[in-house]
């Protein structure tokens, strides 16, 4: 694949970010000073909630009793005859309560909301699988939620927006720029602006200022380290090739980041590949773009020479997204994970593949993974196991795929 | 001593406070841009904070947010911006930029600043770079002697307020509320006693913006500042540029900065 990351000679290690949320040369902070205190406060607390038995042992109990974990790793046999390559097998985050990975993250950020004392959460959402899952934690703790979504992706995932309001969520809907999730960050970092003090902002990716970035990725972890177990289990080895969508880059890299010094193990990133390689075309900074500053870190971007966003496209709302987390940026320039893309098209034959063949609606975000899977795995031996994060069910995205295929 | 400095040193020489207007570069266009400079310094005004339009500032409300989105829909560029400013070099007040650090990065650190020194531009706001970040940038600045105005807000702790001091040259931007840009009817209570405080902490001019749109906001805060920001009061009038009478919208402007002005001038 000519658009795999070259390798430098640093190897990437887990013990990543530092003191200062740098991840090799990406992370960091660059948010306005308004902010500056709060993101101390956040980060020192997690700190202490990270060695804390009592709220790891919360955690826990609502990610097994609540979410429904361990989510099963499952063996996708009629998908992987149609590849005829190597063994498909699926890590079921569609399973999970709210029908997506984005639940890890909210329960464990509404923990942290509730420690440091704050009463009310706001949110971003794209897909407005986030915004579920920070309406579900807010509705199960008690909590004011506001969640800030574009009025495109009001339109393409409106089931979500019915739920987060049953769920008692406010919906916010974003009308500047390109009214989809980058707006609806930069609305999300407004209003925190304002109501900082009071007010825990639950950011829905790695990505954004230090410590995001790192809290995110360890709550999501809990994907990987349950599929690296399964596998142990279940194959009695590791996988051979690990795939997963790259919106801002959450579920990829809690799928990751526990096999990063397995270096047996090899990671492919798929990106948003849109309707081509163009610019304005296809959400993939990590293929298409460069270093440089968005929403508070720096990391891969889709950015004009003059330092603007680029305007991007996905036919999925969770990956229509100029920027990445930085450790994905940190991982591609160590050639850790080997990032790629996939286009609308094809990915909508992957979702059409896993639906027809397993009987398993994959969200648009997931259809991304699961149809660069199925390429990688047709070139692989039947021993061989390619394990995929299956990071969404695709309710949501019936309707608008109906849409798309009349239109 | 840099431009600002000596500004500084001028201006409390004789007892007088900066009215510091900012504008958008490029709304609706530059040539509006440089009319509404040159009336601005016309009226009084001692120095000019010219916003580099942006795709994501956050630290924006609706009417700077929807300025920004004006120009760049014209697809204005920081080179024209900055070639713009370079024909201003007879205005009397000094002019700095409020610039992105995604933009001066995308451009880099060195070529920024030499770019808008060049067009004789005095400083930079950067609103998005942390003082921890800030060492690279302010080596630069330092060496070419263009100032780094580092802002402080009502969230700053103050030992932090104190690092940022010392780190800070030309003014300490006092961010007078917990938000956004944008005008606001009241002030928080605190603002004059805790501007008194980092008064006391450092010689360095302190200069107040957001949210400061009446004659009433700048008594009040005259007393402890060197100078005050107006943004979205400004903004706001320039915004019936694109379409109206671009004349009328000059004249409402001056005479908005010169009811400021004024009423500054008045108590000191
Ligand atoms: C099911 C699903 N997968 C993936 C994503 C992309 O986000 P991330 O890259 O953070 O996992 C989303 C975002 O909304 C999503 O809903």
């Amino acid at each position: 694949m000519a658009c795999m990351s070259e390798t430098s000679t640093q190897k990437a290690v887990a013990n990543v970010p530092d003191a200062a949320g740098r991840f090799g040369d990406f992370g960091g902070r660059y948010v306005p000073e308004t902010l500056t205190r709060a993101l101390d406060e956040l980060a020192v607390e997690y700190d202490k909630a990270k060695v804390d038995a009592q709220f790891q042992a919360e955690l826990n109990d609502l990610l097994a009793n609540y979410v429904g974990r361990p989510s099963p790793l499952y063996h996708a046999k009629r998908l992987s005859q149609q590849c005829g390559g190597a063994q498909i097998w699926l890590k079921r985050e569609d399973l999970n309560h709210t029908g997506a990975h984005k639940i890890n993250n909210t329960l464990g950020q509404a923990l942290l909301t509730l420690r440091m004392g704050k009463r009310r959460v706001i949110a971003e959402t794209g897909a407005g699988q986030h915004g579920v899952a920070t309406a579900t934690a807010c509705a199960h703790f008690g909590l004011p939620c506001v969640v800030y979504m574009g009025e495109e992706d009001i339109r393409r995932q409106a089931p979500n927006v019915f739920s987060m309001k049953l769920l008692g969520a406010e919906v916010r809907p974003v009308t500047t720029g390109s009214r989809t999730l980058r707006d609806a960050i930069n609305d999300a970092m407004r209003d925190w602006m304002s109501s900082v003090a009071d007010t825990h902002y639950i950011l829905g990716s790695v990505v954004g200022p230090h410590p995001f970035p790192r809290i995110v990725r360890d709550f999501q972890s809990v994907i990987g380290r349950e599929a690296r177990e399964q596998s142990q289990q279940r194959l009695g080895r590791l996988p051979d090739c690990v795939v997963a969508c790259v919106g801002g880059g959450s579920n990829a890299a809690g799928m990751f980041y526990p096999f990063v010094e397995d270096e047996g193990v090899k990671l492919i990133g798929v990106e948003a590949g849109g309707r081509s390689s163009t610019a304005g075309d296809h959400a993939s900074p990590l293929t298409y773009g460069s270093p440089g500053v968005l929403h508070g870190s720096f990391s891969y971007v889709m950015q004009d020479e003059d330092g603007q966003t680029c305007d991007v496209h996905s036919v999925s709302a969770g990956l229509d997204y100029p920027g990445v987390g930085p450790e994905h940026s940190y991982w591609k320039d160590t050639g850790r994970v080997a990032y790629t893309e996939c286009r609308d098209a094809e990915a909508m034959q992957g979702f059409d593949a896993l639906a027809k063949r397993e009987g398993i609606l994959p969200a648009l975000e997931s259809s991304h993974a699961i149809a660069k899977a199925m390429e990688v795995a047709a070139g692989m031996s039947p021993d061989a196991v390619v394990l995929v994060c299956l990071s969404g069910r695709g309710d949501k995205d019936a309707a608008e795929i109906a849409r798309l295929r009349d239109g | 001593m840099s431009e600002i400095d000596e500004l500084f040193t001028e201006l409390r020489g004789g007892g007088k406070k900066a009215f510091m207007p900012f504008v958008t570069a490029g709304d609706p266009d530059l040539e509006f841009t440089t009319a509404v400079l040159r009336e601005l310094t016309a009226a009084g005004s001692s120095m000019c904070e010219v916003g580099i339009p942006y795709s994501d500032p956050i630290a924006d409300g609706p009417v700077i947010q929807a300025s920004y989105t004006r120009a760049l829909e014209k697809k204005i560029r920081l080179a024209e911006i900055l070639k713009t400013l370079g024909e201003l070099k007879d205005l009397s007040a000094p002019l700095v930029t409020m610039v992105s650090y995604a933009i001066c990065h995308r451009h880099g650190l060195e070529n920024y600043v030499a770019a808008a020194k060049q067009a004789g531009v005095a400083g930079a706001i950067v609103p998005d770079l942390l003082v921890e970040e800030a060492d690279e940038l302010a080596a630069i600045c330092q060496r070419e002697d263009f100032s780094l105005i580092q802002l402080v807000t009502p969230t700053t702790p103050r030992e932090r307020q104190k690092r940022i001091a010392e780190k800070t040259t030309g003014f300490i931007y006092y961010v007078s509320v917990t938000g956004i840009t944008g005008e606001r009817t009241e002030l928080p209570p605190q603002l004059v006693d805790n501007v008194g405080w980092l008064r006391e902490q450092t010689d360095l001019p302190i200069c107040i913006g957001f949210g400061i749109s009446t004659p009433g906001h700048v008594k009040l805060l005259a007393p402890v500042a060197d100078g005050l920001i107006v943004g979205s009061a400004i903004v706001r009038r320039i915004c019936e540029a694109g379409s109206g009478d671009r004349d009328a919208v000059l004249r409402s402007v001056r005479d908005y900065a010169a009811g400021l002005i004024a009423a500054l001038d008045s108590r000191s």
